[in-house]
């Protein structure tokens, strides 16, 4: 690990004008940039501690029946929140299924969205070929070992996926990602924050140096949602595929409205659009729920070695559907 | 201490305190919480395994909340209440109920996971995380013990979680 210096911001003005400086890095968590610099993924000259700004980790309720969660809110405290449960049990469900409890009781809500991607060849600590790591170096996933890879939005720069759970859910429930930077700040479309994957080297999303998340605006409430995550363990394990549903069902319990988001096949949450715009007023039991939930697999790519996520998404997919159309809102 | 003056620093002079005891020691700043306890103050009951958060050998508690001690710096720890497995013990150095529980279950091999397994098993009982030994694994994953003492942890759990 290179060596860095430190400090503790007090209050967010001071953390936005040092974080202008470049190589200066956020500390919230610290789950992934310890990580980070260990396997020299990241080395920035200075890291600045975050974790004692007051007011950043408030989890709120807003006048749409929404909520507002403050960026260093910790996915713990978020996932059982009363109001995270019964609101967007999805957002609950897929933070309980992300890393252990002990990384949950330090990883904040805002750094989770950063993650990197877990590709083998990216993480690696010898030198593999990595477009991510060493720009022009090459993509080693592209013709090797690429089962755990996309299926959706790839180029030959990069075949991973995104690992987080939470922006699945997030991406489903159609959140803004609220930031402070020293110009003013901004809200960002969950749906727009991630760059394709052909994008620079550490620019996995829109964030510019210096800006700061500091809250997740998720409007109104899905209580008819779920997270379903496949692994290859049962706990601690990030996802194969993994699906966030929220359904609005009318008064005839047709479907109204589908939001579907895929994790795990595609450098960013990945909405199946086609398939939420086919389901819209059908019976959740329909046998032409099939055919509409397929519709958002027509533009899938498969790489050498995981054709079988199609599959495995589509059944998933359906199986949401039947698990969230039994729920009464 | 370090809060306020925003002076970033390489080398940092701060005070970590640990069951109880306040230890002012001088370190780099890329220092874990994980190696200032071993190398700095001698707790060498804290594991280090993976030093990556994957194995949760290195589970302490901060602030009362389980957490993988090689994830945080311990700059980041300064001013927090660190409560180690050498803290579990009464003034008296009768054993925590939970150790008792992992001696009675036999709920290791090697012993290298166990400081780890016991501190999040501490935590896990306190959350209310037990009421099932289904729930009592999902929440005791972030400790993996490769003698694969699985089946026993999760009856040492059950057993103090009763206690």
């Amino acid at each position: 690990m290179q060596g860095f210096t430190y400090a503790r911001a007090a209050v967010v003005s001071e953390a936005l004008a040092a974080g202008r400086e470049p190589g200066t890095a956020f500390l919230a968590g610290g789950t992934e940039l310890l990580n980070w610099m260990r396997l020299e993924i990241a080395a920035p000259a200075r890291i600045l501690d975050i974790t004692h700004l007051s007011g950043l980790d408030a989890i709120e309720t807003l006048p749409d029946g929404g909520l507002r969660i403050g960026a260093l809110a910790r996915l713990n405290d978020v996932a059982l929140a009363p109001a995270v449960v019964a609101r967007v049990p999805v957002l609950s469900q897929a933070i309980l299924s992300a890393a252990s409890a002990q990384i949950r009781n330090l990883a904040t809500i805002g750094g989770n969205l950063l993650q990197k991607t877990r590709c083998p060849y990216f993480r690696a600590e010898e030198m593999l070929p990595c477009n991510k790591k060493r720009p022009g170096s090459g993509c080693a996933a592209r013709d090797g070992l690429n089962d755990r890879h996309a299926i959706f939005g790839w180029s030959d720069i990069c075949v991973a996926t995104h690992p987080s759970d939470p922006a699945v859910a997030l991406a489903a429930l159609d959140a803004a990602v609220i930031t402070a930077c020293g110009a003013g700040g901004r809200r960002i479309p969950i749906n727009e924050f991630y760059l394709p994957p052909d994008a620079g080297q550490d620019r996995n999303s829109v964030l510019e140096q210096g800006e700061l998340i500091t809250a997740i605006e998720i409007p109104g409430s899905a209580p008819c949602s779920i997270y379903i995550k496949i692994r290859e363990r049962e706990s601690y394990e990030y996802a194969t595929v993994s699906v966030a549903l929220a359904l609005d069902l009318d008064v005839w319990r047709r479907i109204a409205r589908a939001r579907v988001a895929l994790g795990s096949v595609a450098a960013r949450p990945w909405r199946l659009t086609a398939a939420e715009q086919a389901l819209a007023g059908l019976e959740p039991g329909a046998a032409a729920i099939t055919a509409a939930v397929e519709s958002g697999f027509a533009e899938a790519r498969p790489l050498a070695h995981n054709a079988y996520k199609i599959a495995l998404g589509r059944n998933l997919v359906l199986r949401a559907i039947r698990l969230v159309a039994e729920m009464t809102p | 201490m370090l809060t306020g003056r925003m002076k970033f620093r390489e080398q940092l002079d701060l005070t970590l305190k640990v069951n109880g005891r306040e230890h002012s020691i001088s370190l780099d700043a890329r220092v874990t919480l994980l190696d200032a306890l071993r190398e700095y103050l001698g707790l060498t009951g804290t594991k280090k395994g993976c030093n990556f958060g994957e194995c949760g050998a290195c589970t302490v508690h901060l602030d009362g909340r389980r957490v993988n001690a090689c994830l945080v710096l311990a700059a980041a720890a300064a001013g927090r209440e660190i409560t180690t497995i050498e803290g579990l013990a009464d003034e008296k150095g009768m054993q925590h109920p939970v150790q008792q529980a992992f001696v009675d279950q036999d709920a290791f091999q090697c012993g290298f996971c166990s400081p780890g397994q016991i501190m999040s098993a501490v935590a896990c009982i306190a959350e209310g995380h037990t009421r099932s030994d289904a729930e009592i694994r999902e929440w005791m994953s972030g400790n993996i013990c490769r003698c694969a003492a699985y089946p026993q942890i999760v009856a040492a759990v059950r057993q103090a979680a009763g206690d």
